[in-house]
């Protein structure tokens, strides 16, 4: 498997590892019969994601994702999270594997599973802002 | 300065010196052409037959029924898809394998549905072992074939080959067996043995890539691999690869000397690890613990994913390999694990550790001390760890 020296450190010494005590949105993605889990804690503060945080059972791609999405949506408004999308994650990584690009699909929806979980906190629907939260298709396999 | 610990040998070994320096006159002076009738090609060939006495020699074998091939895979498909087709116009269109062999025969063997073979494929038990019994039960009127690995190359088990061969001669079907991992670790000899064909590799054994050796026992004439020259008495044509031929011949020597001191040396090491490792929460050994390659470890660590697992211990200097999907290259965890009955959740944990006289007590030590801070580490940060610490999920 050939990665980039960026996915390597990220998997190294990943950021953000870690849970948050009364998280004001938690959201869980993946499976475990797929080899990947992602769970993401988020602390908003007035529409901005004050801290995120994140605990990931997975492979290196998987480690390295996560701990790059939460590194990019720490200090973004919710508006701006939303608009990360995994290309942008396989980028700042300096790309990915094809066959490891749904770790990067699944980063995307752990941030979206946490904001959908904030908003229903929040008595709000999320699905007009936050949209369908599938499983990824890499899973659709099985 | 960081430790290099190589614990990948079913995987691929390093040359040894011994074979490099059998190996270095015939890649450079000795380039003469094997078939050519000067000296310096007539030395090319004495130098490939002596390689075939030394196979031979090490097998029980006659050189005559030693051929030179390109890889394992290689004498495995020749072996399965020659049979196949010579006693297809018998009426012989059934053959016999397991679930959990090398994919060199359980896709060769899935070509030969596609063209209307019929197979069977046993079930092994969780220990990773079948039966001469099952194989016994298998066998029709129109069995063309019986295939099934001496050793396994990811959980090491080592299947009773004397008595599947003795059920095979009895009832009048060949049997190969792809002894890839076998050849170097585990006694071997054709003859007391009843194997028919067998296939090995030189790349186990320290020596190079590039070449394998099908063993077709005297009396089998299987259709030609591949047509052409006269080479491998044109059985299978094409300028032999010399030096490379020469290498395998002079490591199967050396892998096949000393083999009971060898092994009990590597068992300690082996055990040590095994017994360290299975000390970690939750940890399984896959695979049944006598019948095992001497140099064999493959454990599962639930909550760990095993591609994680390897980058963890390649920053610790350690080679190793997994079952999990994420290694293998497809969706699925290793079919040697799901064969075994392990659950997709704990096969994507596993880690295949595999030593050989090579590795050193030191190197066990740095094993031992690495592997359980980092299965601590990487379930610390899994969710799944955390589910089943909760209970929320019950593995199989």
């Amino acid at each position: 498997m050939l990665y980039s020296d960026k996915v390597l450190e990220h998997f190294a010494n990943p950021h953000n590892v870690g849970e948050i005590e009364n998280a004001d949105g938690v959201g869980e993605v993946g499976n475990a019969k797929c080899g990947d889990i992602m769970k993401m804690y988020l602390k908003i503060q007035d529409g901005v994601i004050m801290d995120a945080k994140f605990k990931t059972f997975g492979c290196g791609a998987a480690i390295a994702t996560s701990s790059m999405a939460t590194d990019m949506i720490k200090g973004a408004s919710i508006e701006d999270a939303l608009k990360i999308s995994n290309k942008a994650v396989v980028e700042a990584l300096d790309g990915l594997p094809a066959s490891k690009i749904h770790c990067s699909v699944l980063a995307e929806q752990a941030v979206k599973s946490a904001l959908a979980d904030y908003y229903r906190k929040n008595g709000v629907d999320p699905t007009p802002i936050v949209g369908e939260i599938g499983e990824c298709d890499a899973c659709h396999v099985h | 300065m960081k430790r290099f610990v190589y614990a990948d040998n079913a995987a691929t070994t390093q040359i040894s010196d011994e074979v490099f320096s059998a190996m270095e006159y015939w890649l450079k002076e000795g380039y003469g052409n094997p078939s050519s009738i000067y000296a310096k090609g007539r030395d090319a060939g004495h130098a490939i037959e002596d390689a075939r006495k030394s196979v031979a020699a090490a097998l029980g074998a006659q050189p005559a029924e030693i051929f030179f091939v390109g890889c394992g895979s290689e004498a495995d498909n020749w072996a399965i898809k020659g049979t196949a087709h010579k006693l297809a116009a018998k009426g012989k269109k059934h053959i016999i394998t397991t679930t959990f062999e090398h994919h060199a025969v359980l896709h060769t063997c899935a070509a030969l549905e596609k063209e209307g073979f019929e197979i069977t494929y046993l079930p092994v038990d969780e220990k990773g072992l079948i039966t001469a019994q099952q194989v016994a039960d298998a066998i029709r009127p129109d069995t063309a074939l019986v295939t099934i690995m001496y050793a396994n190359n990811e959980i090491g088990t080592i299947q009773p080959i004397p008595e599947i061969g003795k059920i095979c001669r009895e009832k009048g079907v060949w049997f190969h067996t792809d002894a890839v991992q076998a050849v170097g670790n585990v006694p071997i000899n054709v003859v007391e043995q009843k194997i028919d064909m067998l296939s090995m590799s030189g790349h186990k054994i320290h020596a190079p890539k590039g070449v394998g050796v099908l063993y077709i026992k005297k009396g089998i004439v299987l259709p030609n691999l591949i047509d052409g020259g006269g080479q491998e008495r044109g059985r299978r044509a094409g300028t032999e690869n010399v030096a490379s031929i020469v290498g395998l011949g002079r490591a199967i020597e050396i892998a096949c000397s000393n083999l009971p001191e060898k092994n009990e040396r590597v068992r300690a090491m082996r055990d040590r690890i095994i017994d360290a490792l299975l000390e970690i929460p939750m940890a399984r050994l896959n695979g049944d613990r006598e019948h095992r390659l001497a140099g064999n470890i493959n454990i599962s660590f639930p909550g760990v994913e095993g591609e994680a697992l390897l980058l963890s211990l390649d920053l610790q200097g350690i080679c190793a390999s997994s079952g999990s999907a994420c290694t293998s290259g497809s969706l699925d965890p290793s079919h040697v694990l799901l064969a075994i009955g392990l659950s997709h959740e704990v096969a994507h944990g596993s880690l295949r550790i595999s030593i050989n006289d090579w590795t050193t007590d030191e190197d066990t030590d740095h094993i031992i001390a690495s592997v359980p801070p980092i299965i601590e580490k990487l379930r610390s940060m899994s969710p799944m760890w955390e589910h089943i610490m909760k209970g929320e999920l019950v593995l199989a």
